[in-house]
């Protein structure tokens, strides 16, 4: 399928193979199997650019678009979900800063960010709030020229790796998402730690903390926008990064129907290989259609966000809930295409089945993602009835 | 310090197929890539530009196309770029190439190191770093494996040899041909790449180099190829035993003593 793709796309296309093949493949299983952080392939990615594609030139980035952030994260997924994920949610950390920052906090944090010296994070789950963002816990009080924050964030991505941390938390309690405020916060702030390391499922070599904060001070210029503003940073922050996570789920989907694909033409059975019978045959083309159909939904949504558009939340969420998706049944098709061989640790499908998981679940769950579409589709309808 | 770093495209190999009746290569069809020791020739000059500062020039003689390699020598950080492209370069051998490329290192002026891959992957003569360094009558170090030390006016490199390796200490300027040992060579930037889209490659013919027709490409070359032909294979010369240690132990010295009745 041709996508119309830049020569700056097609380029980011090729680093991101590039490195995929030479630095991560060799190592996945073991990321995966060890639970750890790829350090190393992120100084990769640093050194030929890759985090600058999301940052404004004015800040050292190269500021190519939510587009080339998905083709990146798409081709990185290929080959492991959980490095691709390591690298995408340090555009999750840094589009608080980019959207909503004040001039003084983008030229304070962003050169480092674009050149990968520091890495993000971004901070809003708790335990007791995840879909329901408004019931977050942490609070920051201002005390003089200082916010004063208190609370536990729970499943952070990159949690203890990263050096600059956003993080929403309640300034004024009484009034729901409006309460909200978002924070800067660096590592080695006092007051600030991390907790437990979480054992997930998939997506092994990302890592997944608690962040915790006792009595920790930071400079009122660490708040992000005005207070008040922290939930509509988030959800600006989560539209704009939600294709990411979809392409994320294209990905992972197209390298399982790769291994698929090159296990059924080396399989035999009854004297065949197994990708000249029909059930097979069936199998192999609805996942290719589906995965076909969930980029270019994933393009359509992430060029809406490059061209401008106000209001593109209704397709950031299809094109997460249906990539997502189909990345689930992809994978677990492509178990099935290896059959035994494909329940084992010793083939990589199963990992990818286990990585598909999570991109169902985070960055908004897909029943949320859902409420979403439904809420614009009847809010597009009541107005066009008005008019 | 000016780096010169003089690189070839050559097909893939990994793709090549081998025309059995004629005994050439089949071209047709086979994606041409920079010769991968020529990038390890690159990274060297680029980590020493970094250690020690100066700039690095990637030279190629080809046909147009030749600038793809050039380009991508850009994108893995070299500062410029220049393609000796002329029809009448066309059929050079390694002599005439060696000249050519060392006529262009005289018209930069200021050079003070080339570096070239220990041997093109397609014609595997290993002669064109030599040549350069012949031609422009400057020390060369081949197949060398680190660069130990380098400053404005020596380096130290350890060469390998087929009985070990040699450390030596040469003035500048000189000529290299590297091993793959050396370094990993960097991939491209995505501002490398960026870069390389829009530069703008410098071109050299005949004239530039006031080179005469006798004296490059075909013309220039002494070398005649009468006829190529592909090597027999050696024969069946591996045997495998198989057994217990002990077995194998009496089977192995009997092959050592002679005493197995194998001639």
């Amino acid at each position: 399928m041709d996508y119309q793709l830049s020569e700056d796309h097609e380029a980011i296309r090729e680093i991101c193979s590039e490195i995929a093949e030479r630095y991560v493949l060799p190592v996945r299983e073991e990321l995966d199997r060890e639970n750890r952080f790829p350090r190393e392939i992120m100084g990769k990615m640093a050194e030929s650019d890759l985090f600058t594609i999301y940052v404004p030139e004015e800040y050292g980035g190269t500021d190519m678009g939510v587009l080339a952030l998905c083709i990146a994260t798409e081709e990185l997924s290929k080959t492991c979900g959980g490095v691709a994920v390591c690298y995408a949610a340090n555009a999750l950390g840094a589009l608080p800063l980019i959207l909503m920052g004040t001039e003084e906090q983008k030229k304070r944090y962003l050169p480092s960010l674009a050149s990968g010296e520091k890495l993000a994070a971004f901070a809003l789950t708790e335990p007791d709030a995840g879909s329901d963002a408004a019931a977050i816990k942490t609070r920051a009080e201002k005390e003089g020229d200082e916010y004063v924050i208190n609370g536990t964030k729970q499943w952070i991505t990159n949690g203890g790796e990263a050096d600059v941390y956003t993080v929403i938390a309640m300034t004024d309690p009484g009034r729901g998402t409006r309460g909200t405020s978002a924070f800067i916060v660096e590592d080695g702030t006092p007051g600030f730690s991390y907790g437990k390391k979480e054992d997930k499922m998939g997506i092994r070599a990302s890592c997944t903390r608690e962040l915790i904060f006792e009595d920790c001070r930071i400079p009122a210029g660490n708040l992000i926008g005005r207070e008040g503003l922290g939930f509509a940073v988030a959800m600006k922050t989560l539209n704009h990064s939600r294709p990411g996570v979809a392409a994320q789920a294209v990905g992972i989907a197209q390298g399982a129907l790769d291994e698929a694909l090159a296990y059924a033409a080396q399989r035999k059975q009854f004297g065949q290989r197994i990708d000249s019978f029909q059930g097979m045959q069936f199998m192999l083309a609805d996942m290719a259609t589906r995965i076909e159909a969930a980029r270019a939904l994933t393009y359509a949504a992430a060029r809406m966000i490059d061209q401008g558009a106000k209001r593109f939340e209704k397709e950031a969420a299809m094109a997460k809930v249906f990539a997502s998706d189909t990345a689930m049944r992809v994978t677990t098709d492509a178990v099935q295409v290896l059959g035994g061989y494909g329940y084992m640790r010793e083939y990589p499908v199963e990992k990818m089945m286990r990585d598909a998981k999570i991109t169902q679940i985070y960055e908004g769950t897909n029943q949320i993602q859902r409420s979403i579409i439904a809420t614009s589709l009847i809010r597009e309808s009541a107005s066009r009835r008005k008019s | 310090m000016h780096f010169v770093v003089a690189v070839k495209q050559v097909p893939d190999t990994g793709e090549v197929r081998i025309d059995e009746e004629r005994g050439t290569l089949i071209r047709e069809g086979v994606p041409s890539i920079l010769n991968p020791f020529d990038a390890y020739a690159i990274e060297e000059a680029l980590q020493w530009r970094g250690e020690i500062g100066g700039r690095v020039t990637v030279v190629s003689m080809g046909p147009p196309q030749a600038e793809e390699v050039l380009r991508e020598a850009i994108s893995m950080g070299a500062d410029d770029t220049v393609l000796l492209s002329d029809p009448a370069f066309a059929g050079a051998d390694t002599w005439a190439t060696s000249n050519t490329i060392a006529r262009a290192v005289e018209k930069m002026g200021d050079v003070d190191m080339v570096l070239t891959g220990k041997q093109a992957i397609d014609g595997d003569t290993a002669q064109t770093g030599p040549g350069i360094a012949a031609s422009l009558d400057w020390p060369q170090l081949t197949f060398v494996g680190e660069v130990r030390e380098l400053d404005v006016d020596r380096v130290v490199v350890r060469r390998e040899t087929e009985s070990g390796f040699e450390v030596i200490d040469s003035p500048l300027p000189v000529v290299l041909s590297v091993l793959k040992d050396l370094n990993t060579p960097r991939l491209p930037s995505l501002r490398g790449k960026m870069k390389a889209r829009k530069a703008e490659i410098t071109v050299w013919g005949l004239d530039d180099l006031a080179l005469e027709e006798s004296e490059a490409g075909l013309e220039g070359s002494p070398t005649r190829v009468v006829r190529v032909q592909t090597p027999p294979p050696r024969g069946k010369q591996a045997r495998i035993h198989r057994g217990e240690p002990e077995e194998l132990a009496v089977i192995l010295a009997d092959i050592l003593l002679g005493e197995d009745g194998s001639p």
